[in-house]
Parts: C-alpha cells; sequence; structure tokens
C-alpha cells in the first residue's frame, strides 16, 4: 500500500514537472505517415520546435490515410479536432466543401499576417489544391506523380538496353516478353490500380476523366472513363493478364514485393515508392516515364499528382493559428523542402527546392530520380492533365478497385466494368452535389 | 425448497444493479438511439448540416444490388462458418473425450486460437496466405496451383472463411468437451453392452443429447460470423476483391468510416440490427422447441 501511494506521489510530481517545461503552445498535426517517412515528419516537427520557443508542434500517426481523414472529422464531430491534418488529395473535393471546419491556407496567411508567396510552389502541384481564382485552400506537403520501375538486370538478361526503358505501351510490352523469355515470371505489376492506369493514364493521353474540366468547373459533372481509349487500355492490360505479363497484386502498394522479389520485371507505382524500393531489392533498377499507346495520343502529355496536403481544421483560438502560419511557413522553406524531397522522393513543391536539389547534385548521384518532376512539367497542363476534383471521390475509387478487380478475375469485359463504373460513381457524384448546393 | 435471497434495503438491490444498467444505456441503448436518429437524417461528414429526409435512406438502400450481394454474402459467410467450425469442434472433442493419457494437453492446445483477437488472426492467415510472400501460396504454387485471393473472389472468401472458423472451433471446442463430460456414462455403457458400435452410439445417444450445446452454440456461431469476423475481413481482404466478401457489418463500416455516408451506414445497421432480433426470435421460439432435453 505504502509503496503504490509512493509511486503515485511521485508520478504526480513528475507530472506536474512535465507540465511545467512544456508552456509552449501545443500545435496537433495528425499525419498519415508510416514507417521512415513518420520518422522523417517527426524530424520536421523537432526542426521546427528548435527554431521557436512559443509553440510546440506534436504530430501524431493517425494510420493510413482514408484512417486520419475519418480521425479528423471524427474529431471535428467531437469537438477534439487537431490544427493541421493531412488529407490525400482525392479528399480535397470533401474537404474544401466543409467550409466552416477548414480554414482556408490562404486567409490562415493574411489573417496571421504571415508573408506568404503562393506563386513560389510548383503550379502543376498547387493548382490542384486552389479554388477556381487561384486562392491556396490547403498546404501542399507530400506529392508524387506515378513512374515505372524497371528491373535493369532483367533488361540486360533479355539483351534490351538497360538505360532506355521503353516510352510507348507495344515497346513496353515487347520488352516484358523479352524479359519473360529470359527467366523473369511475371511481366509488370501496378500499386494504385485507379490512380495510375485510370487517372495518370487519362491526363498522360491528354483524354478526360470527367465531364467540366474533370470537375474543376462546378459540382455538375459525370465521369468519362468508359471512353473508347480508356476500354482500350483496361482491355488491353486484361489480355495482358492471360499471359502473366501483368498480375495484379492488390488495391494499394501490396504489390510492391512482386517486383523487389525480382518475379515481375517493372512495376508502376509512385515516385514517393522510391526510398522503399531501393531499401528492399537487391537488384539494380531504372525509374522511367510512364508508357503511353501512339494510337491515343501522339505524345504524351504531363502526369497529375497524388499524395496528400496539409488542411488547417478551425476552432482553436486564434494564437494558435499565429503557430500553424510560422510552421507553414518553416515547412515550405527551401532546405527543408528539398531534404524532404530528396529523401522521399516526393515532389520538390517548390521551385527553389527543384533549384537547390539540382545544384547539390542530387539528380546526377541518383540516376532517374528528376523523372518525376519531369514528368510532371513534360508540357503545360490542359484542361485534362491539370487534376480531378470529384465529390466522394474515396468512394468512388473503391468503385473503380472493385470493377477493376472483376476486369482481372475475368468476370467482366472492360466495356461493362467501366459503364458500371461510370453510372455508380455518377450516382455518387450527383449525390454530393445535391447535399452540397 | 427454493433459497431465496431477500434484501432488507430497499435502495441496495438498485444501487448494485445500477453499474450494468449505465453499461446497458451508455453502450447499448445510446448508441442505438443515435443509430435510428442517424438513420432519417442526411448528413455532411462534418456534421456541418443535416436536414431530415424520412426513410430515403433506406430506400436507396433496398434499391441498391450490391446491398443485396453483401447480404447474400453475408449469409452464406455466416452458415458455412457457424457449419464448419462447429463441425470440426465437435469432431475434436469427440475425439478428444477419449484420449486419455495427456488429455489436459491436447485441450490446451486446441483451446489456445480463442486466446487470439480477430484481427491478429487475420494478419497472421494473411501472412501465411499472402500472393506475394505466403508460405502456403508458394507451396500451392509449386503444387502449380495459382492462389491469388486478391483476383479470384472465391479464394478470398475460402481464405476469411478458415480463418474465421479456426479461430471459432476452440470456443465450440470447450463447450463440446462441457457437453459430453454431462453425458452419463451409464447410458453409453447401456448401449455398448447392447451392442450398438461407436457410431451408433453417437448418433442416437450423444448427438442428441447434445443438442442443448449445440442449439446454444449455434446462436454464438452465428452472431459471431455476423459481427465479430470484422477484424479478420478488415485485416485479410479488406472486403475485396470486388466486393467477394463484403459482408453487411463491413458494408456498414465501409459506406460509414470510408465513403463518410452516415445516413447510409446508419441505415444499414438498423437493419442488420433488425437481421439480428428476428434471428434470434426466430431460433428461440422454433428451433429450440425441438431441441432434445
Amino acid at each position: 500500500m505504502r509503496v503504490r501511494f509512493t509511486l503515485a506521489v511521485s508520478a504526480a510530481a513528475l507530472m506536474a514537472a512535465a507540465s511545467a517545461a512544456e508552456a509552449a503552445t501545443e500545435i496537433q498535426w495528425w499525419h498519415a505517415m508510416g514507417g521512415s517517412l513518420g520518422e522523417k515528419v517527426d524530424e520536421i516537427a523537432a526542426g521546427f520546435n528548435a527554431t521557436q520557443d512559443d509553440y510546440e508542434l506534436m504530430p501524431v500517426f493517425k494510420g493510413n490515410y482514408t484512417e486520419t481523414m475519418t480521425a479528423a472529422i471524427a474529431g471535428f464531430r467531437a469537438g477534439q479536432q487537431p490544427h493541421i491534418v493531412q488529407v490525400f488529395e482525392v479528399g480535397t473535393a470533401t474537404m474544401m466543401a466543409a467550409e466552416g471546419a477548414v480554414y482556408p491556407v490562404y486567409q490562415l496567411m493574411e489573417d496571421t499576417g504571415q508573408a506568404f508567396d503562393p506563386d513560389a510552389f510548383l503550379a502543376s502541384v498547387a493548382g490542384y489544391y486552389t479554388t477556381s481564382d487561384g486562392k491556396l485552400l490547403s498546404m501542399p506537403f507530400n506529392s508524387s506523380t506515378p513512374v515505372m520501375y524497371y528491373n535493369k538486370e532483367a533488361f540486360e538478361a533479355a539483351g534490351l538496353d538497360p538505360d532506355s526503358p521503353p516510352a510507348t505501351w507495344p515497346d513496353f510490352i515487347e520488352a516484358l516478353k523479352a524479359t519473360q523469355g529470359a527467366g523473369y515470371p511475371c511481366g509488370f505489376t501496378t500499386a494504385w490500380q485507379s490512380w495510375v492506369q485510370i487517372e495518370n493514364y487519362s491526363a498522360w493521353h491528354n483524354v478526360p476523366i470527367g465531364t467540366m474540366a474533370n470537375g474543376f468547373d462546378g459540382l455538375g459533372t459525370e465521369f468519362t472513363i468508359n471512353s473508347p481509349a480508356h476500354v482500350a487500355h483496361i482491355q488491353a492490360l486484361a489480355d495482358l493478364t492471360n499471359d502473366d505479363l501483368f498480375r495484379y497484386g492488390g488495391r494499394r502498394g501490396d504489390s510492391q514485393a512482386l517486383f523487389t522479389s525480382g518475379e515481375c520485371a517493372a512495376y508502376f507505382n509512385s515516385s514517393a515508392g522510391y526510398a522503399g524500393i531501393k531499401r528492399t531489392t537487391e537488384f539494380e533498377f531504372g525509374i522511367g516515364m510512364l508508357p503511353y499507346w501512339p494510337e491515343v495520343a501522339s505524345a504524351p502529355q504531363n502526369s497529375i499528382i497524388g499524395g496528400a496536403t496539409l488542411w488547417v481544421l478551425r476552432g482553436h483560438d486564434d494564437e494558435d493559428y499565429v503557430g500553424v502560419a510560422a510552421f507553414f511557413d518553416y515547412l515550405s522553406s527551401a532546405e527543408v523542402q528539398a531534404d524532404w524531397h530528396q529523401f522521399t522522393g516526393y515532389l520538390p513543391i517548390t521551385m527553389a527546392a527543384y533549384e537547390l536539389t539540382k545544384e547539390q547534385g542530387f539528380y546526377d548521384e541518383n540516376p532517374g530520380t528528376e523523372t518525376a518532376i519531369l514528368q510532371m512539367t513534360l508540357n503545360e497542363p490542359t484542361e485534362n492533365s491539370k487534376g480531378l476534383r470529384f465529390g466522394s471521390f474515396v468512394q468512388i475509387r473503391d468503385i473503380i478497385n472493385e470493377e477493376l478487380e472483376a476486369v482481372w478475375s475475368g468476370d467482366k469485359t472492360a466495356q461493362e466494368a467501366l459503364d458500371t463504373a461510370v453510372e455508380r460513381g455518377n450516382d455518387l457524384l450527383r449525390r454530393f452535389e445535391d447535399d452540397n448546393s | 425448497m427454493e433459497k431465496r435471497v431477500t434484501f432488507n434495503n430497499r435502495v441496495l438491490p438498485y444501487l448494485l444493479v445500477t453499474p450494468q444498467i449505465v453499461v446497458t444505456v451508455v453502450f447499448f441503448l445510446w448508441p442505438t438511439a443515435q443509430a435510428l436518429r442517424q438513420s432519417v437524417l442526411r448528413e455532411d461528414p462534418f456534421g456541418l448540416s443535416s436536414r431530415f429526409v424520412w426513410f430515403e435512406n433506406f430506400a436507396r438502400l433496398f434499391s441498391d444490388p450490391l446491398y443485396y450481394d453483401a447480404l447474400q454474402t453475408t449469409f452464406f459467410f455466416s452458415f458455412v462458418v457457424a457449419g464448419l467450425s462447429m463441425g470440426v469442434a465437435l469432431f475434436l472433442a469427440v475425439m478428444a473425450d477419449r484420449v486419455i493419457r495427456g488429455a489436459t494437453l491436447y485441450k490446451t492446445l486446441l483451446i489456445w486460437p480463442y486466446a487470439v483477437a480477430p484481427a491478429i488472426a487475420g494478419v497472421l492467415w494473411l501472412f501465411m496466405f499472402a500472393p506475394t510472400v505466403g508460405i502456403v501460396s508458394y507451396a500451392l504454387k509449386t503444387m502449380g496451383y495459382l492462389w491469388n485471393f486478391r483476383v479470384d473472389g472465391e479464394q478470398a472468401m475460402a481464405l476469411v472463411v478458415f480463418a474465421a472458423s479456426w479461430k471459432q472451433v476452440s470456443y465450440n471446442f470447450l463447450f463440446f468437451v462441457a457437453g459430453l463430460h454431462a453425458i452419463p456414462r451409464s447410458l453409453i455403457e447401456a448401449a455398448a453392452i447392447d451392442g450398438a458400435g461407436p457410431s451408433r452410439r453417437f448418433w442416437t445417444i450423444v448427438f442428441p443429447l447434445l443438442s442443448p450445446t449445440t442449439f446454444f452454440l449455434l446462436v454464438v456461431n452465428l452472431v459471431y460470423a455476423f459481427f465479430d469476423t470484422f477484424g479478420i475481413i478488415h485485416a485479410v481482404t479488406a472486403g475485396g476483391p470486388a466486393n467477394a466478401t463484403t459482408i453487411l457489418v463491413y458494408k456498414v463500416y465501409n459506406d460509414g468510416f470510408i465513403g463518410l455516408d452516415l445516413g447510409g451506414s446508419a441505415a444499414q445497421s438498423v437493419v442488420l440490427m433488425l437481421i439480428v432480433i428476428t434471428l434470434t426470435v426466430v431460433q428461440f421460439r422454433y428451433v429450440e422447441r425441438r431441441v432434445h432435453y
């Protein structure tokens, strides 16, 4: 009994001491960066905390993107929301619609008097997150774009040039047949099929995903992913599964092991997968741009981003938001950004960070790492390649996943599956329009 | 004579049941009321605006073919899991009942899986059967069988059925062993003297006498398969591929927490609640009567 009492007293004393040390205002940042990315996030927070004494930035890992967003929304409903939450790009429309809940970044910067230049950001990144009159709503943080990873050793074994990845789908398929002949059983696999094979496929070939400029011009948008160009691509992939030239390995990044184990010779995934792939492969790999179909587009357009931005939630003291603004300023500095970009493979979100990375010679030392940014900025974005903005897109992506899975398993043809995806997707879009107009 | 405890104090009995009542109100009645209220509302995710829509959420639900698919999947899944886990458990219990040496060891080993949390069980099975790194998938591949439950809905269903049943076998086993102990030896011995073989003794004496246990387990197992298998589905297949393993409770989660369609999700919860109430009433009303005591 006595021991327990003593313990309780000393615990209380410790807590009192700890709270005295933490007189700084606490700023909560909920994020979805697990593993080594999470450690990097902690490092950024520690860096910011070291620059000043008024605020204590507390990063909290909340699970994957969906879990983090759901947690923040549930938190908001319960009055326990964080100051900053990381939301993935497909949640953008949902966040935008929640006008009373989010604190737009441009307004935050104005209200707190923080110097801020929205033009410093890469247009193709920031464009995804601005209103139609060019006001930045959320803080770009981690943006990436899908690229093609390929096994250089497999290419060599097949008698192909390991330094020039195929640029078109027909060439790509020929190359995969060659690697298969050289003992690599599976041709290619893909992560995030909706993002890579539908959304980016569309932008890369300059075909629309939906009407009204991919949803940027209003809530009345409708999907167009059952166009002949889309059907042809998905059907081509479905046909490739018969010869194991394409092997499906799951909706998210589950398929990575198929590539890193050396089974599949090529792999489509986010440029941010670079660090993870480098750590787990024993062979040399290269990074190429996404292939294109010459019959759909004579030349590739540009790819679009994925990843997440930081949204600020309302409901805290004004003083707290001064800290949030200061953190955003720190976060967008060229040094922090360049370091983040080089470590993770995410795109540098400001021009300055890109220039700094180039100056530091990073791209020369790590060939292939520049591919993503070159591909992103290949051409001036068109209406079809600026990005997309659809309500309920989290759910709609799942619909696309379900329908594509039905194609890979042979239950549906590409035409049937994409028709259903459009129908089911439009249904949700109408509902979203109805709820938000 | 019946033994009765009487309280002289009139307040004390109420005081003693208060904690249980508080738990019931806070964790059962209040959420139920919330679900009922939410099911007739349409709300944005953040709860900034909401409007009363009568039964629109239900109407939408019952015009959605995917909902009927999930319903069908759920019934198939639940009955297969209940049947499989009870069948295996009964077999093991009868066998364990005959073991003389080391019986405790066998029983302990068989009860072990019950201590594993559903999500952990899911991850264990996922690791063994993962198409890319799983040891069982590797073995299957060397035998020339292409295993990829990420594409093949039937394989995915088989996997979650096995994982869910495996976890429940222990629980069923425990009850069957206890049930077997309660059967008087003299009955079985009398039958043996009359010349009944082991299988005849089982079907005419043991099995009917076990029916109260079996009936109880059927209810528990169906409820388990309906609700407690969420962790397994979530960890192994996440309802995929192409909704092949989306059971009702998973759909509630998916539409509510991923899709943020709170009204629709609440409507599904209400339907789920009705299904379980009906199931339980039917079982207790009609099945229990025919149980041989």
